[in-house]
């Protein structure tokens, strides 16, 4: 039963407007901030926005695997919260759980088969950011004359997989907040709050005051999300990116959230009263 | 003879509470094969917490559940069932269509049930149509539909007619008698009395959770009144009360309600014509469903 089931997710996530729209929001806040911005600060030599006076470099092929993830711990994170929520609250928001139930699945396939779409659509997510960011620095690289140096395959492999268990750990973030709070507006709001104010918080206001608070963020989510893209070539300066614990650390805590957010759900969900 | 523990539908002590209130209290309920079953009672009875039970949407607190003999949650529960609980609810970026084919998939039946189900419910022609453009009454026959995929043997539908405008109910009703006409065994959850008298071969009624009697539909809101309007009123008054005797006649206002038999109509009128009294209405008026409930519980008054 999973497979047809996994199949329901797909096409349901596939027509659902919402889904193609954070799509092209992710491409257009990637292009424009690790190119077009950088681009327009290069080709104008003049002080601009953040990421102006990055240089040519950054934006040629070499560099494109780390483009193309390093706004997954943020921005792109907060993209990844909204569809996860979408997925598991559209089920309460529009009273679907009991119309879905009701065709005899059980809770589990059918929340395995909403893991696996979440899984699939975060890889999508991943690999168009990854195509349109090889695409653009190609394409600065043509207009400006340089060299097409790609990185090594392997580099690109790991890029894939990084940038995959990010999107995927926080969109099964929003898969719980989503079970958690029954709906989508609140888990939406708090997933942001989140991702946006709390963690920048810790980490500009407490983290430099507090000792154990520093500690304490080289455990969670979004720290571990910005040193593992960091270790595959994300730029320093991007929010969210920071060398704070290794890549190896990071990519076991960031899988370790993604398994807990994961199973949290499942059992929340199988335990809880549809009404 | 029914095999009670493979019956349909069979419930043993059924309970849900929630704090310390019983919303459904140890409910036994026995549905035989191909009946039409109606559940009737008030807001807040217990009916939708049952169904959700039933469903397995809602845990009970204690007692058991059965459908065809499978219990509660063991796999293959819900197989031969289709169900619509509180109103339809389906995905609105979806055409009807789309929802029915999401939904097959979700039950692992052939997309090919879905153009089946849209026919029988007569949605075919509005099917590629996005389901948030549906009125309501589409909106509960594609619930239906959905209920239909599985070609179950058994219906759990828990108001079917709740919002539709006469003319829906009048629809709806019908496709639920086909249904019932079909074979299929259906549990029909409604408030509304005529409902129930209209579809079901038996019904019980739920009041605060407790299931207070069960009856053949026949013998439930049989008997009622004869309401009369005559002028003067204070002279038919006294004419019926010296007839029928003061316990059987009541009076509100100018309207008078007699506890007698319908056949006794004919033979008022023509006895109150004859004693110059001007008779301007005369009808049998069924119970309603309070009524009902105060005759089923002996309460003076029903949970709203």
């Amino acid at each position: 039963m999973l497979l047809p089931n996994i199949r329901a997710e797909l096409a349901k996530a596939l027509r659902r407007p919402a889904n193609w729209l954070l799509l092209a929001i992710a491409v257009t806040l990637t292009l424009t901030f690790a190119y077009l911005i950088p681009y327009a600060g290069y080709a104008g030599g003049t002080e601009g926005p953040p990421n102006s006076d990055l240089g040519l470099k950054s934006m040629l092929p070499g560099e494109f695997v780390g483009n193309a993830i390093g706004g997954m711990p943020v921005f792109v994170g907060a993209l990844a919260v909204i569809l996860g929520v979408l997925v598991l609250g559209t089920e309460y928001s529009a009273q679907t759980w009991k119309t879905v139930l009701s065709q005899g699945p059980s809770r589990g396939t059918v929340f395995a088969g909403k893991l696996a779409a979440i899984a699939v659509a975060t890889m999508v997510l991943t690999l168009v950011l990854v195509a349109v960011s090889a695409a653009a620095s190609a394409l600065v690289a043509a207009v400006e004359g340089q060299p097409f140096d790609w990185p090594p395959l392997a580099d690109v492999a790991g890029g894939i997989g990084a940038g995959w268990l990010v999107t995927a750990m926080w969109a099964s973030f929003g898969a719980l907040l989503a079970v958690v709070f029954r709906g989508i507006a609140l888990p939406v709001g708090l997933g942001l709050v989140w991702l946006l104010a709390v963690q920048n918080l810790l980490a500009s206001i407490a983290a430099p005051l507090v000792g154990w608070i520093a500690d304490l963020q080289l455990g969670l989510p979004g720290p571990n999300a910005g040193s593992l893209v960091a270790a595959l070539g994300a730029r320093a300066d991007t929010p969210g990116v920071a060398d704070a614990v290794g890549g190896g650390q990071a990519a076991l805590v960031v899988t370790a959230y993604l398994v807990a957010f994961a199973v949290s759900g499942g059992w929340l969900l199988s335990r809880s009263d549809i009404t | 003879m029914l095999d009670a523990m493979t019956a349909p539908v069979r419930t043993d002590a059924l309970t849900k509470r929630y704090g310390g209130s019983a919303a459904v209290d140890e409910l036994n309920l026995t549905i035989e094969p191909g009946e039409v079953y109606g559940f009737l009672g008030p807001n807040a009875a217990g009916k939708t917490t049952t169904l959700r039970m039933l469903l397995g949407l809602v845990t009970p607190t204690s007692g058991t559940a059965r459908l065809h003999g499978r219990h509660l949650g063991s796999r293959g529960y819900l197989d031969d069932v289709g169900a619509l609980v509180e109103g339809p609810a389906f995905y609105p970026f979806l055409s009807g269509r789309e929802n029915l084919r999401v939904l097959a998939r979700h039950a692992g039946m052939a997309a090919a049930r879905v153009a089946a189900v849209l026919d029988e419910v007569e949605l075919t022609e509005r099917a590629s149509d996005k389901y948030a453009t549906y009125s309501l009454g589409m909106k509960q026959r594609l619930g239906i539909a959905a209920a239909l995929l599985k070609e179950p043997t058994l219906l759990i539908l828990d108001e079917p007619t709740n919002g539709l405008d006469p003319a829906g109910m009048a629809d709806m009703r019908a496709l639920l008698r086909r249904l019932g006409e079909q074979g299929r065994t259906v549990l029909l959850s409604s408030h509304l009395l005529s409902e129930v008298q209209q579809i079901c071969d038996r019904v019980g009624v739920l009041s605060r959770g407790v299931l207070v009697a069960e009856r053949p539909v026949g013998e439930l809101g049989a008997g009622g009144r004869l309401v009369l309007v005559a002028e003067p009123a204070d002279a038919a008054q006294a004419r019926l009360v010296a007839a029928y005797g003061s316990d059987r006649v009541r009076r509100h206002d100018d309207v008078i309600e007699l506890d007698v038999d319908s056949v006794a109509a004919a033979a008022i009128n023509t006895d109150l014509v004859g004693a110059g009294i001007a008779v301007s209405e005369l009808r049998w008026r069924r119970p309603n469903l309070e009524e009902v409930f105060f005759s089923l519980t002996g309460e003076s008054r029903v949970a709203a």
